[in-house]
């Protein structure tokens, strides 16, 4: 807990404005050294699907361009600003997102995106930040009741109109908007006990969700044995990436499992190819990169002016934490196979713009720090 | 405004935590797969995209016993296109029908054929091969790979055989010796994408091919030539349906020659040497193309006649029934039970001696002398001469012999089989048998096999083959030499002799199952010198038109092929100078 501020709003105490510089200078590296695995693991398939390896590379960049003017904008803009919309947004993604269902175009067996001549924008990625938002008005109007077990009730029924057609289509970012709102009303609660019990029923409802859909029964089968299943096929070749990495891999832009082995490296399974290029070392490094984040959200959140702030921060954390746990977890078959891509560096515009428009929330969040002087 | 409290802190620390947790089983996990199964996973993965190519290892030759190549490998290119590497067809289109000598209009439907590869020749001369490749034309691919020649195309093809697509024997020396001549392959490995597309400058892993070793046989090429000639023409002149002939070297078993005529084109073995009216479908061909392939000195095997009246009278002699100045009579038939056996002098040949009875091939005489041994002494001697056995002759599918089961042979069918009817074996059988009751009594083993040679010339086998000693006495042997002699310089084989020569010999005239249809074969064998032999000659007529005796149709063939070959071989005439002495 930083006990330097505690009484932001005592006026003899020298003003001094802050701005958190390692977070930006994470977030930069973590962007440019995501552009170069992409454009390391994508350049294979761009070639063969497009005759230009940099296509995937081009898009990328164009919406981290994007993303890093929203990220200023939104870092210049006082968050208070979206207290005012939060309803709003929660309504926009709710219409997108039912939109998406009957006017997007199909991709993968569900239609996620909308197409706007070469650009395509995935209503599913401003749902989490609309949710974000949205949680942190709310719980910061009422954090004493948030002790109450129908209050938490209470909001889970509130973003369920959201999360549902988000789930119609993409069922791993529902569960994603999910464990942000729970995280979030877990900071905002005083409480331990409820969770537990969340947590046990959410193990339970899990539990019945896979035995009755069958084809979640049969992705549990091929995680537990990856080689005795034909659709365990990209699973096995993530392991062989990985595996094959060693120690300090094979150097970078040497990964074999990248040409056609590894179906799409650029998306989900972008993680195993940098395993292979820069072997346990590497994978070791970007985690700590993560973490590193992750540190820097947690002082955000704790110093932050008010709990508002602290609830978006907290957002946004949980929103990071559980993509990168998600999808490395799912690369490492230590859990079964579920579509998570990995934040600033798999393949996907929406998610990088909206991601850095995020982080530039966060960041305007640091700016409301005030350090004792 | 609510503030953020001290428990809200406390809140975001927990979480932060958990994500520590996780995060440091996920590295467990990564630090699992990227220590521990790096190899396992690394292994599969490399199979994964790694793609193997052989390199063909080259063949053995095969040479004869004077160095001379029967057997050798022919680098021939196989030109194909690759359609989307192509630019400029047209000029490819005229090159190629150029210089493949193939129809501009044939070329051109390859060439246009979107296909990933397209074979436009097989077994283009390297010359061609290397000439368009000069062209330097995009997308056109020439592949160089070996192809079995045989210099001397029909020569002893029986023999030698020939192999097939990979390199495999199919029948003869290439079969036998197949192991020895195949060399390893060697290997490339290369590494691809997921498509099998190759990766460039991926640096491949080359395990170099290990050449097949060269093959020495016993064959003489020149006697084979010699061999091959003399049987051709009597093939030509008596409408035979086959001519074998046989040379070998009765001391050691080397075969010097063996000629099956008619023999086959090696360097086009699956095109019958024949003409038939109507086009044969594949099973009825494969049957007509195996029946062409078949070395009938080995493969087959028939009534040996007369010649085998040079076991018989060896068994006699060695047993003691018989002495050589024991006379006989033949009234031109003998009637053993009750069946009346004729001679083939129908007159008879009247009182004789039991060597006038050898040199006249009397049947009677030795009929008398084969019921004097008795089934059961005749049946021992049989074995003893190792006529019940394969000789294991260096070649694959030697036929065994046929023959009574002891204990149903009566005295009709011992009558019979004491001048060689009622039971077969094949001629390879006949001469290794004649060779060790002529040789001294050591039963040898024929075989074409001598040693193999690496690509470096070092010799890497020296094969051996194993002798049996005693099988008749000394005496006997050289008794025999001196009977034999006489057939050939008194008696029936007088066809053969040469003068300044001394020869030895039999004829032999057998009937062909069944009977009725009136088909022989004539044959000859005769040894020189006939005192020391050192090459022994099997002529085999099967199914002679017209006269066919074997003293007046096989003799002169023995007679015209020695000619050539015993002064070839350095074999002097030692009798001749005897004999003008005495005159």
């Amino acid at each position: 807990m930083s006990p330097r501020m505690r009484k932001s709003s005592g006026t003899k105490e020298k003003k001094m404005k802050y701005f958190d510089y390692t977070l930006l200078f994470v977030i930069i590296l973590l962007v440019c050294f995501g552009l170069v695995m992409l454009y390391s693991t994508s350049s294979y398939n761009a070639q063969l699907k497009y005759g230009d390896g940099t296509y995937y590379l081009k898009r990328q960049a164009f919406a981290a361009c994007l993303g890093f003017a929203a990220m200023i904008i939104v870092a210049e803009i006082d968050y208070h600003v979206w207290q005012k919309m939060a309803g709003l947004a929660y309504i926009a993604a709710f219409l997108l997102c039912v939109a998406v269902i009957f006017m997007g175009s199909e991709g993968g067996g569900s239609s996620r995106w909308f197409r706007l001549g070469p650009l395509s924008f995935q209503p599913s990625e401003f749902a989490k930040i609309a949710i974000i938002i949205f949680l942190a008005t709310t719980i910061s109007k009422m954090p004493k009741k948030m002790a109450e077990i129908k209050s938490l009730l209470k909001v889970m029924v509130v973003i369920l109109p959201l999360v549902a057609p988000v789930a119609y289509t993409n069922l791993s970012t529902a569960i994603i908007m999910v464990g942000i709102a729970i995280a979030m009303m877990f900071v905002a609660s005083p409480k331990y006990s409820h969770f537990i019990w969340m947590g046990l029923a959410a193990v339970g409802f899990g539990a019945v969700f896979v035995v009755l859909a069958a084809y979640r029964a049969e992705r549990f089968k091929i995680w537990l044995n990856p080689e005795g299943y034909e659709k365990g096929y990209q699973t096995l070749q993530g392991l062989y990436a990985i595996g094959s990495g060693g120690l300090f891999g094979k150097g970078m832009g040497e990964s074999m499992q990248k040409l056609g082995f590894v179906p799409e490296a650029q998306n989900d399974m972008v993680f195993s190819i940098i395993c292979e290029e820069l072997g346990l070392f590497g994978a070791v490094c970007l985690i700590l990169l993560f973490v590193l984040m992750l540190w820097r959200f947690m002082v955000i959140a704790n110093n932050a002016k008010d709990l508002y702030g602290a609830l978006i921060v907290v957002g946004i954390m949980a929103h990071i934490a559980i993509q990168v746990i998600l999808n490395i977890a799912v690369v490492t078959n230590s859990i079964p196979n579920t579509g998570i891509t990995l934040p600033f560096i798999s393949y996907g515009g929406t998610s990088m713009s909206f991601l850095l428009a995020e982080m530039g929330l966060a960041l305007s969040v640091s700016r409301g720090i005030q350090l004792e002087g | 405004m609510y503030r953020n409290k001290t428990q809200n802190r406390r809140k975001i620390m927990v979480i932060f935590l958990g994500v520590i947790f996780i995060t440091l089983f996920l590295i467990g996990r990564l630090v699992y797969l990227m220590i521990f199964c790096s190899e396992y996973y690394g292994i599969k993965a490399e199979n994964l995209h790694e793609r193997e190519r052989d390199i063909k290892a080259a063949r053995g030759n095969i040479y004869d016993r004077n160095g001379v190549v029967l057997a050798e490998n022919k680098t021939v290119c196989t030109i194909s296109v690759i359609h989307s590497q192509i630019e400029e067809p047209e000029r490819v289109i005229e090159v190629l029908s150029r210089e493949l000598e193939m129809s501009e209009e044939q070329v051109r439907k390859r060439v246009e054929k979107v296909s990933s590869i397209e074979r436009i020749k097989t077994n283009v001369a390297k010359e061609t091969g290397d000439a368009i490749r000069e062209y330097e034309l995009a997308g056109v691919k020439i592949d160089e790979d070996y192809k079995r020649y045989y210099p001397y195309g029909s020569l002893a093809s029986k023999v030698i055989g020939f192999t097939g697509g990979d390199n495999q024997g199919i029948i003869g020396l290439e079969v036998k010796y197949d192991s020895y001549m195949q060399g390893i392959n060697g290997k490339i490995l290369t590494l691809t994408d997921a498509r099998g597309v190759e990766i460039e400058n991926a640096g491949e892993r080359r395990s170099e091919p290990v050449e097949g070793d060269d093959l020495y046989i016993s064959l003489d090429y020149n006697i084979q030539m010699y061999a091959a000639q003399a049987a051709r023409t009597v093939l030509e002149e008596k409408q035979a349906d086959s001519v074998s002939i046989l040379v070998m070297n009765p001391q050691n078993g080397e075969i010097l020659a063996m000629v099956n005529e008619p023999e086959f084109d090696l360097n086009d073995p699956f095109t019958l040497n024949y003409a038939l009216e109507a086009e044969p479908d594949a099973e009825e061909k494969q049957n007509l193309l195996n029946q062409m392939w078949r070395n009938q000195c080995i493969n087959d095997t028939y009534e040996p006649g007369s010649i085998f009246k040079i076991i018989t009278a060896s068994a006699a002699l060695e047993e003691g029934v018989v002495r050589l100045e024991d006379t006989f009579s033949c009234p031109g038939y003998k009637i053993v039970e009750d069946r009346r056996i004729r001679c083939h002098k129908v007159a008879g040949h009247g009182a004789e001696n039991f060597v006038q009875g050898l040199m006249n091939s009397c049947n009677p005489v030795f009929i008398e002398v084969g019921l004097r041994l008795g089934s059961d002494r005749f049946c021992d001697y049989f074995e003893q001469f190792g006529l019940l056995s394969k000789t294991n002759i260096d070649l694959p599918g030697e036929a065994s012999t046929i023959m009574h089961k002891r204990e149903n042979i009566g005295q009709v069918e011992l009558a019979t089989m004491s001048f060689g009817q009622s039971f077969q074996i094949t001629p390879i059988q006949v001469a290794t048998t004649v060779s060790s009751l002529i040789n001294g009594g050591v039963r040898v083993t024929p075989h074409f096999g001598i040693m193999t040679k690496d690509s470096q010339g070092n010799v890497t086998n020296t094969f051996s083959y194993d002798t049996k000693e005693g099988i008749v006495s000394g005496e006997v042997s050289a008794t025999m030499r001196t009977l034999l002699e006489k057939v050939v310089s008194e008696g029936g084989g007088k066809n053969a002799a040469i003068e300044g020569f001394s020869i030895g010999g039999k004829t032999a005239t057998s009937q062909t199952l069944p009977r009725s249809e009136k088909r022989y074969i004539s044959s000859f064998l005769g040894f020189a010198p006939a005192e020391d032999p050192q090459v022994l000659a099997l002529v085999i007529i099967n199914n002679p038109q017209g006269v066919y005796y074997g003293g007046t149709i096989a003799a002169p063939v023995c007679k015209e092929l020695y000619e050539n070959i015993l002064p070839y071989l350095g074999i002097e005439g030692t009798a001749v100078t005897e004999e003008d002495t005495q005159a």
